[in-house]
């Protein structure tokens, strides 16, 4: 159990700041434990646990840095590491884009920890796979998945007095549910801060049910299509995008919010009126931590409101030079939405069709954020406000930037995971017209 | 590529702190060129055996590594990071009642290693109550103490850290004297000092060099608002520092004027060069979509190769065992039985760990069994995949094929892809012959954007530069493409493939795959190919 108190680490944190003879010292110490367990084909194919923790000095000689981080805390090793990061800083070239150690910050703590989530034990674990599979294999389906939680605490401190210090904890579900003969899969993902509110028996009908009536899937013609997205769905695109909002491409003019002539997007409408997004470190479902990577306080700050742009994240060096207030970075996504499920968002629609998730999303332009990718483990036709039959999934070649212009219903946001963003994101069900699909996919 | 991982290591805004937790520990430069004394962690291995038997182990492997790694960022005329990472421990992974069990340590005393090895014992016996079938396992014969390292001439780790941002900082100012806007390099440089021993009688020490020196250049035209970038060509490679030595036969001046590099790489001029072509690429017209004739360079190829045949041939995503994340296979195994006509008779592709100056290349993999080259694909039908030692009897194979790595010692071992790579022709064939007969196509130089589904049959390529032929001549840059493929038919639209002249390495330096993910490196080769009536999109669009 590699999870320190905020004394313990404060005590470890002050050793490290007294131990450095540089002008400018952070220090940041983090650690927790990781419990996992993964299945395929029905069997429990490995389980693991891994509990560490590392302290991360930062020093400065000048605009000389160096970075060394170890995961021994005795004095000797704490002095060492010191020692190791300084000699780096005195190697190093000056960086002339150098930005001195955060004033003390003001952080106000933020819900990030749940006893129950931080208490799963490996027999809780091991339970989840059981329930997955055995659901599985009385129905003669084949189940693959992966349960994940931590139990983690974050502190941080510098020689200008600044300090934090917080516990956080997390769980996220996947599995994708096959049928014997490999003609239908069906997919179900839960990511939440309250374990209490997991059921994987009930969450495991969705992916089951998703892979029966996904066999013998129909193929229809690419093209434009209203689509009805889950939230796991756009999550990935969304996301996606969010690494344009940077105020330096932007201004340097490598960016979508890069203006003709020079300047960026900021303050323009550039998505549809009920597109708004924020981000807001004290949500109470989807808290993150109160400050970023490089310790700077987060604050609820909005994103997108009524399709403005309305934030571009300016780092400390950028902030500085272009005259504006930097702050952290955020840690989630907020997108607000209605009241309605994906079913709803299926019952009001004509024709169209349902996606379950998408994959292996790339980039194609970062002019224009066009992203490639693929819909999964899901995808059905929808007619007069039911779900006809299921088809063969299709590769998208689109823009969220143009997807979140062609909005035509948005539902109740629930919290997702990204396959590949480390934000936490609250993202409604939407339906979208005009989404591009380019080419078929035979993959089931 | 894991993109997470990359973006954690190379994103901008990243603080001094923002090393991404795998790394392990930073390091003192000059901590770099150590190694653990062999005699040590023989003893802490056979530590290890024996505590694994005399608790009930029936088969033990012990991995000693100590993983180093160096990162140097720059941007224009601004170094961004230079972090120096070691992590080191042992990974102790064992069969009792017949399941896999693991534990990982940091601690290398004795006792540590002995305490990780009962940890292992007990967890695979807890598992051993949810398998339906006992663990096979392909024998190996015992080596006893035996040694192996990558051919380097010049151990990277030991060039000073001074030499290697001068190095950069004057590939910067290259491109940006040649009219780059903004320009990013980077350096990174890999050494895994491996230990391996088993229960089988084997003591293998390792030392595995890689190097990657990846690049981008942006110009931007303010009046439009349009901006283009062009990646370096580089390879990542199984080398040290001498594939930065820029050898002028290294060269290689292709058809359409692009300049690539075989065996090591001229990184200043390739920057000039990719100031120029992205300057290019802004004014280069827009392709018209619809079939065309394909002409794709290595650099370009090895990446199609890399998602359309090394992950669906690997046998545990044919099996299911990675079917939540990565996915499953088109190539299942009725489809080996049969012979399956994965492409045309030109399509010879074979994996192979041996190959020298490739990511991929070991004496031993990761489970104690001696490397090796075979075929996967031979002219054009579907003859393997590649296994390791629990998965060999699933095809009726007497041995594994040796494909089993981890990415840290922390990290249990599973199959991972070896170098794939398209054979060159047997006919000799030089690429400006190849363009000569081609009516209506696009040469496509470089990696660019990347897709392909869950079972690998529809992927989509973009490149980072494109070439229109028109009737047998390299007419003029064309922007805006992508093309699109399903898998067996566009390896069988492959009508020609230039000889063992043009043979050159690609590859992947942070391949990822399982869950929780782990990153390789691995080396696709190939030379100039042809497929004919390839699905081209245009990937323009205007957000108003």
């Amino acid at each position: 159990m590699t999870i320190f108190s905020e004394e313990q680490a404060k005590a470890i944190l002050d050793k490290a700041l007294k131990a450095s003879t540089a002008d400018e010292c952070t220090a940041s110490l983090t650690g927790g434990n990781e419990g996992n367990v993964r299945y395929a084909l029905n069997n429990v194919s490995t389980s693991g646990y891994v509990s560490d923790a590392n302290l991360g000095v930062h020093v400065a000689f000048g605009k000389r840095t160096g970075t060394a981080t170890t995961n021994s805390f005795d004095d000797k090793s704490i002095a060492a590491v010191v020692r190791r990061a300084e000699e780096l800083a005195r190697l190093a070239p000056e960086n002339p884009e150098f930005m001195p150690a955060i004033d003390k910050q003001d952080y106000k703590p933020s819900r990030t920890y749940n006893e129950k989530t931080a208490g799963i034990t490996p027999d809780y674990r091991a339970q989840v796979a059981a329930d997955c599979i055995e659901s599985c294999r009385k129905d003669k389906l084949v189940a693959a998945g992966f349960f994940t939680d931590s139990d983690e605490f974050s502190a941080l401190a510098n020689s200008k007095g600044n300090f934090g210090y917080q516990k956080s904890s997390d769980m996220n579900f996947t599995c994708t549910v096959r049928t014997g003969d490999g003609k239908g899969s069906g997919w179900v993902g839960r990511n939440l801060a309250d374990v209490t509110k997991f059921d994987a028996k009930s969450d495991i009908q969705t992916a089951i049910r998703k892979a029966r009536e996904s066999v013998d899937a129909k193929a229809l013609e690419p093209g434009k299509y209203t689509v009805v997205m889950e939230p796991a769905a756009t999550a990935g695109l969304i996301s996606f995008m969010m690494f344009g909002f940077d105020a330096r491409s932007a201004d340097e003019g490598r960016s979508f919010l890069s203006k003709k002539g020079g300047g960026n997007k900021l303050g323009e409408k550039m998505f549809d009126e009920r597109v708004t997004i924020h981000a807001d470190p004290w949500d109470e479902q989807a808290a993150v931590l109160p400050w970023d990577q490089e310790g700077l306080a987060r604050e609820k700050t909005p994103i997108i409101t009524k399709g403005k742009v309305d934030y571009l994240h300016y780092s400390r060096y950028w902030a500085a030079k272009q005259g504006k207030k930097a702050v952290g970075r955020p840690g989630n996504i907020i997108m607000l939405g209605g009241d309605k499920s994906t079913m709803d968002l299926v019952k009001s629609t004509k024709k169209g069709i349902l996606v379950t998730r998408t994959w292996y999303i790339r980039m194609v332009d970062p002019q224009t954020v066009l992203l490639t990718g693929l819909t999964r483990d899901g995808t059905f036709y929808i007619e007069n406000g039911e779900i006809k039959y299921p088809i063969k999934n299709f590769r998208f070649n689109e823009s969220p930037a143009i997807m979140l212009n062609n909005i035509e219903e948005i539902g109740k946001p629930v919290r997702v995971q990204g396959d590949e963003s480390p934000l936490t994101m609250m993202i409604p069900p939407m339906k979208i017209r005009d989404f591009t699909f380019s080419s078929l996919s035979d993959a089931v | 590529m894991d993109r997470r991982d990359f973006l954690k290591m190379t994103g901008a805004g990243l603080g001094g702190l923002a090393i991404p937790a795998f790394y392990g520990r930073a390091i003192a430069a000059e901590e770099l060129l150590g190694t653990i004394d062999v005699a040590t962690k023989k003893m802490l291995a056979d530590a290890a055996l024996n505590a694994a038997k005399a608790g009930g182990a029936t088969y033990c492997d012990v991995r000693i590594g100590r993983y180093l790694r160096q990162f140097v960022v720059t941007r224009e005329d601004k170094v961004q990071n230079v972090v120096n990472t070691e992590s080191t421990g042992a990974g102790i992974r064992v069969i009792a009642k017949g399941a896999w069990g693991f534990a990982a340590t940091n601690d290398l005393s004795r006792e540590g290693v002995v305490k990780a090895t009962a940890e292992a014992v007990a967890i695979a016996k807890a598992n051993s109550r949810l398998r339906s079938e006992p663990v096979q396992l392909a024998p190996v014969k015992g080596v006893g103490e035996v040694a192996w390292r990558t051919p380097i001439v010049k151990n990277a780790m030991a060039v000073p850290i001074k030499d290697k941002v001068d190095l950069l900082l004057g590939v910067n100012a290259e491109a940006m004297k040649a009219g780059a806007n903004f320009v990013n390099s980077t350096l990174f440089v890999v050494n895994e000092q491996k230990y391996f021993a088993s229960t089988d009688g084997s003591y293998i020490d390792q030392d595995v060099h890689r190097i990657w020196a990846p690049m981008s250049v942006t110009v931007i035209d303010k009046a439009t608002g349009k901006f283009r970038s062009r990646a370096g060509l580089s390879s990542p490679r199984g080398m040290g520092f001498e594939y930065l030595d820029a050898k002028p036969a290294d060269h290689v001046e292709l058809p359409c004027g692009a300049v690539v590099y075989r065996d090591s790489y001229d990184m200043k001029a390739d920057a000039i060069a990719a100031a120029k072509q992205a300057k290019e690429k802004l004014a280069a017209p827009t392709v018209k979509p619809g079939k065309y004739d394909l002409v794709l360079d290595p650099s370009h190829t090895w990446l199609t190769i890399h998602e359309s045949v090394g992950h669906p041939l690997e046998l545990d995503r044919v099996l299911g065992y990675e079917a939540n994340f990565a996915g499953t296979s088109f190539a299942t195994i009725d489809k080996l039985k049969e012979h399956f006509q994965y492409g045309s008779d030109k399509v010879t592709i074979v994996a192979d760990k041996t190959q020298p100056g490739s990511l991929g290349a070991v004496g031993y993999d990761d489970e104690g069994v001696k490397t090796q080259k075979w075929d996967l694909i031979k002219d054009g039908k579907l003859v393997n995949y590649q296994v390791i030692r629990d998965q060999a009897h699933i095809l009726g194979l007497k041995a594994s094929q040796g494909c089993c790595y981890a990415d840290s010692w922390s990290s249990v071992q599973f199959q991972r892809m070896a170098n794939v790579s398209l054979q060159p022709g047997r006919d000799k064939l030089a690429p400006a012959e190849m363009v000569k007969n081609v009516e209506n196509g696009i040469y496509i130089v470089g990696e660019g954007s990347f897709s392909i589904d869950q079972q690998r049959y529809n992927a989509q390529f973009g490149g980072q530069m494109f070439y229109e032929i028109k009737n047998g001549k390299v007419t003029h840059p064309i922007e805006d493409v992508a093309y699109q493929i399903r898998t067996p038919e566009f390896w069988n639209s492959c009508v020609a493939v230039c000889d063992a002249d043009d043979y050159r390495l690609g590859g992947s330096f942070f391949d990822g795959k399982g869950q929780p993910s782990q990153s390789s490196a691995v080396s696709h080769g190939s030379s100039t190919a042809r497929f004919n009536g390839v699905n081209v999109i245009n990937t323009a669009r205007s957000l108003g």
